[in-house]
């Protein structure tokens, strides 16, 4: 039995997605064109998605590509192969979590888990958690900015105090355990 | 009398409080009943997919269960809440395998998805299920010569569902039309905010959000119509970033349709949450109930 490429590891991370596989891609760039934030990438859709059938494997997950995807669809939507390319970010992203691989300095991989967290512990998301995540990054001017505005957002009552949760917590974190266990987090 | 779930979602708790009390306000208006959830969870917004892609369906599975228990369709206001529902709800008929192991987790909670209700977002339930007629024949105090900008934003329009107008969609124009409002031609209506880029790439968001905030100033929009609480806090509450980064002077109110539909039917402006903003909603002014 041989190791199955990384090619084929990513087609098998996208067993929900219901577009056509990576494969059907004809480098037509629509993707590139499309999206909004493709001048902040390494390298474009297109070339990710070439990058990947090439078994590129080293340099894909060294590349931001992936985390600067903004879940828009965009790219899925045109794509005339219809590929489904925003789902291929998402399975990238899984990917490089799960081998805790990625380019350093980027603070995506860190929100997500902290999301995810938050989540586990209260079935809720809370702002001022999200927050901290970017916060150990910011530059003085920027930290200025966000206290700023955080401090006019709770003038107009618009920040929550305390951390909300839900009723069934206990149940809920049962549930999620028959999902994925969850070891030291629960 | 319409009825559905109500899934306010956590930035209707707070950050988007005036979206969660101008919807119900004008849901009321509109005779539709929106029964809160009981016990809903977040629906993962965009993160939990980067983890985890079954445990990201469980946690909307169960927020469709709770409904199917009270036999209704569920109305989800925030954009991502929708998708990410709509899709799980979507994927879970299409997958039986799927669906058979996320009952086995639902158990826990004593619940069981069946694939028995629709998935709507709001804008869909004004625009179709009640209909342009019924909304015009609301309107007390017509919107006039108050151009909007008619933001989509993504999540609403994308991914396709079957067959639908998604690159030049007209039912929001069609929306403020019917109250009043005039709405502008907004060539990025479609286009994305930055979503929570905000918070991991910072400067990728600060540049979508300029973009979209010099093609409203170009239309001549007097204000920026919002259908989800991200778009709202990352176009309206991070105006001043772009400014500071861009050096340009943007300040245009960003507010939620509901608002707008609520002023047109009269509401008081403080029943809809106006006056919350960071920055003021000034062109609504004189169409405030007195």
């Amino acid at each position: 039995m041989t190791k199955p490429s990384f090619r084929e590891e990513v087609a098998n991370l996208l067993h929900a997605a219901k577009g056509s596989p990576l494969s059907a891609c004809i480098q037509c760039g629509t993707c590139s064109g499309t999206c909004p934030a493709v001048e902040f990438m390494d390298h474009t859709p297109r070339r990710m998605i070439g990058m990947i059938l090439a078994d590129y494997k080293d340099e894909v997950l060294a590349s931001n590509t992936f985390w600067y995807c903004a879940s828009c669809f965009h790219c899925t939507v045109r794509c005339p192969s219809e590929i489904d390319i925003a789902e291929t970010m998402y399975a990238l992203k899984r990917y490089s979590i799960w081998k805790h691989e990625y380019q350093e300095g980027l603070l995506g991989p860190n929100f997500s888990e902290t999301f995810v967290k938050t989540i586990f512990r209260s079935g809720r998301s809370y702002e001022p958690v999200m927050a901290t995540t970017y916060l150990f990054s910011a530059n003085v001017k920027e930290l200025i900015q966000e206290a700023s505005m955080a401090t006019n957002l709770m003038l107009k009552g618009r920040l929550p105090v305390l951390p909300p949760k839900i009723k069934r917590l206990e149940n809920f974190k049962r549930m999620i355990n028959r999902v994925i266990p969850l070891g030291g987090l629960s | 009398m319409r009825q559905y779930a109500y899934f306010p979602g956590c930035s209707l708790e707070k950050i988007g409080l005036s979206y969660n009390i101008s919807t119900q306000e004008t849901a009321k208006k509109l005779g539709i009943e929106l029964k809160e959830l009981e016990d809903w969870n977040c629906c993962g917004a965009t993160a939990y997919a980067h983890v985890d892609e079954l445990l990201a369906y469980t946690l909307c599975a169960r927020n469709i269960a709770i409904a199917e228990r009270e036999n209704l369709d569920l109305v989800a206001p925030c954009s991502a809440c929708y998708k990410n529902t709509f899709f799980t709800n979507q994927y879970l008929k299409k997958d039986p395998d799927m669906a058979d192991h996320i009952n086995y987790a639902l158990e826990e909670d004593d619940l069981h998805f069946s694939g028995s209700i629709s998935i709507r977002n709001l804008l869909e339930v004004f625009t179709e299920d009640v209909g342009l007629e019924e909304i015009s024949d609301s309107v007390s105090q017509p919107l006039k010569d108050l151009r909007v900008a008619p933001y989509y934003g993504c999540q609403i329009l994308r991914p396709k569902k079957d067959g639908e107008e998604i690159e030049q969609p007209d039912f929001f124009e069609n929306l403020l039309s019917a109250v009043g409002a005039e709405p502008v031609d907004f060539a990025l209506k479609t286009r994305c905010c930055g979503g929570s880029l905000l918070i991991s790439s910072r400067e990728a968001a600060l540049s979508m959000i300029h973009n979209l905030l010099k093609n409203a100033e170009d239309s001549g929009a007097a204000v920026i119509a919002t259908a989800c609480p991200l778009c709202q806090l990352n176009l309206e509450c991070y105006q001043n970033q772009v400014n500071q980064e861009y050096g340009t002077n943007f300040s245009i109110p960003v507010v939620y349709f509901t608002q707008l539909l609520g002023l047109a039917f009269g509401i008081p402006n403080k029943r809809l949450g106006i006056g919350s903003e960071l920055i003021a909603a000034t062109p609504l002014a004189s169409f405030a109930k007195k």
